[in-house]
């Protein structure tokens, strides 16, 4: 017996105890925050009315619709068009992005002044830390109407001045150009630490063959970066189906003049909760997110599996 | 960062086109702040030349009234100041406390259910209930209406935090000491409070760094769940401003007398410019301190178990 009392380590349940006690606030944060929402997405199966009771009794109370909000959902116009935007800009923006911040990477590693590179990538990773609506007043300041500097800049060409927030035309190109202007710099950043990681004898042996600074970008840089760009790409293609409210929200200021051209997905579920309050179709674009994005994280990790073990997040 | 090019003599771009390159970064680099500085020159220029010649990066007269009216009248500007403050510093400390502990547990090989608890934070990263049941618990349930805490609690627990804070404790050294502490008879929390918290800061600080940040710059809570102006936090008032402004141009043409309330009590200009300096001064006094842990941060790589 003295032996299995041996074998077996002290305060085992002690431990687990503590640990778990570690977990607890995290854990009922999660439920709270995170796993009773889950389980509040069966509105979108339901007929919701408010009653008397407050909103779980009325939810209780709801009638069960089956996927009637579905069908009035896609049956609307609206919903192709958010699917489209969402996806669209989503497309344009990683594409833009991974361009434009590769560029950036290596042309700041190429800079022979350390100091002066240091110095614009400080300036270039600046705008990340602005919140999305200090960028739509920074924006105002060039776009507004009467008073805006584009306007005035046009008018010194007597080119009459634009209604920028009326007129939907500009805004696919404003807003591609905003996301790049916030985020490029960031990404930069991640691609520029791996450019410095790269073995320095590729490049000798290159320079000693003779390659052009193109040739070694093109043949050394580029090829070592493949993983790392594979796997941000295939990471954003997972979240292609969420838009980044703020962007969409605060940049136009909500004009409804551009709503065709500015409406995502989580646009629409924010108006539609807020002003429009049909609660069941809204949880039904919602989930319609949702199971998308979960179906495209799921693929997109297997591929990424199959490509790069190591780089896979579960 | 760039130290490792001194030995690269040899590899060096040509002086033409390292003078192209400095050129097109320089470009990139004024395009990325010349907007706040174009923004920092609203704000001083008088109303004058606001109403003569429109936003001006060198207005024909400057004026330091906005600043002036903030200080005499703007008393919501310092109650939404401090919110923002005490959001940010309370949420912060509570939020690096619960995803430490949490992010420890988790690292910990001999945790019974380490497996279990990675799954549960790991989930909410791949599917949600999506915005309205999220705003129906949080207002039904947790009454997160006009509350400090429909500020703070959204933001607490970041799962991504969670796994990155994980993968740095078990990366770091620090098993040994541990085992050591145990020997010494240490419980669990005094060796995680008394060793691994002293010996994780620089990890900790990054995540204090991120989610400092996030409360900063928050106003999607507020969106949701604060209408109160005393509860208002600085992002979320510029958002309202912004909003009653496009409130009067849209209705412009039939002055309702609600619009010509709103006009009244209206910030000018340079005033309404002056809070959005204000709300970005103290990012732009702490960024060259940060930045360091910000890319460290970024480059920690993976997440994996």
């Amino acid at each position: 017996m003295s032996s299995k009392a041996y074998k077996k380590p002290p305060f085992r349940f002690n431990k687990n105890f503590a640990f778990l006690l570690m977990v607890l606030p995290g854990f009922i944060w999660l439920v709270l925050l995170k796993y009773l929402p889950m389980c509040g997405a069966v509105l979108a199966f339901k007929n919701f009315h408010f009653s008397r009771g407050g909103f779980f009794q009325s939810l209780w109370d709801s009638s069960w619709c089956g996927f009637q909000n579905f069908y009035f959902l896609f049956n609307s116009h609206t919903a192709w068009v958010i699917t489209r935007n969402t996806i669209l800009y989503n497309l344009v923006f990683i594409i833009t992005g991974t361009i434009l911040s590769l560029a950036i990477a290596v042309g700041l590693s190429e800079i022979l002044n350390k100091r002066l590179a240091k110095l614009y990538q400080t300036c270039m990773f600046f705008p990340y830390f602005l919140s999305w609506v200090v960028v739509g007043y920074l924006l105002f300041g060039f776009i507004s109407f009467d008073k805006g500097s584009i306007n005035s800049i046009l008018a010194l060409f007597h080119i009459p001045p634009v209604q920028w927030y009326d007129d939907s035309a500009y805004w696919p190109y404003i807003l591609t150009f905003i996301n790049l202007w916030k985020n490029a710099g960031y990404t930069s950043v991640i691609y520029l630490a791996a450019i410095i990681g790269i073995d320095k004898q590729y490049y000798e042996a290159a320079e000693i063959d003779g390659a052009s600074k193109w040739q070694q970008v093109r043949f050394i840089t580029m090829p070592h970066l493949k993983g790392l760009i594979t796997v941000l790409t295939l990471l954003a293609v997972g979240r292609i189906f969420a838009a980044d409210f703020g962007l969409f929200y605060q940049v136009p200021l909500n004009s409804g003049a551009l709503y065709p051209v500015t409406d995502v997905i989580d646009t629409y579920v924010f108006r539609g909760l807020m002003y429009t309050g049909d609660i069941g179709m809204t949880t039904a674009a919602g989930l319609y997110q949702s199971v998308v994005g979960l179906v495209l994280i799921l693929v997109v990790n297997n591929v990424i599996k199959k490509y790069d073990k190591d780089s896979a997040m579960f | 960062m760039f130290n490792y090019l001194k030995k690269r003599k040899i590899l060096e771009i040509s002086k033409g086109s390292n003078i192209i390159l400095n050129l097109i970064m320089l470009i990139l680099s004024l395009l990325c702040i010349y907007p706040m500085i174009f923004v920092f020159m609203i704000s001083i220029s008088s109303g004058n030349s606001i109403a003569t010649e429109g936003y001006r990066l060198i207005p024909s007269e400057f004026s330091l009234s906005a600043y002036g009216y903030m200080f005499k009248i703007g008393q919501q500007i310092l109650q939404s100041y401090g919110i923002t403050i005490i959001v940010t510093v309370v949420g912060t400390v509570f939020s690096v406390l619960i995803t430490a502990l949490f992010a420890y547990a988790i690292s910990r090989d001999d945790f019974r259910f380490r497996k279990l608890f990675t799954f549960i934070i790991m989930l909410p990263l791949l599917f949600s209930g999506g915005l309205v049941p999220f705003y129906m618990i949080s207002t039904q349930l947790l009454h997160f209406r006009n509350s400090l805490l429909g500020l703070i609690m959204p933001l607490a627990l970041n799962s991504f935090f969670v796994l990155i804070l994980r993968t740095y404790f078990k990366a770091s050294n620090i098993k040994p000491l541990i085992e050591a502490a145990k020997i010494d008879g240490a419980g669990e929390f005094r060796i995680f409070f008394q060793i691994v918290v002293p010996l994780s800061l620089p990890g900790l600080a990054t995540i204090a760094l991120f989610t400092a940040l996030a409360y900063w710059g928050d106003w999607y809570n507020a969106l949701l769940f604060i209408d109160e102006p005393s509860l208002t936090p600085i992002q979320a008032m510029l958002m309202n401003i912004q909003t009653n402004l496009q409130f009067i141009v849209q209705n412009s043409s039939s002055m309702s007398a609600q619009a010509f309330e709103i006009l009244k009590n209206m910030p000018t200009d340079s005033a309404r410019m002056a809070v959005v300096v204000l709300a970005t001064v103290p990012i732009i006094f702490a960024y060259p301190f940060f930045q360091r842990y910000f890319i460290q941060g970024l480059t920690v790589g993976g997440v994996k178990d």
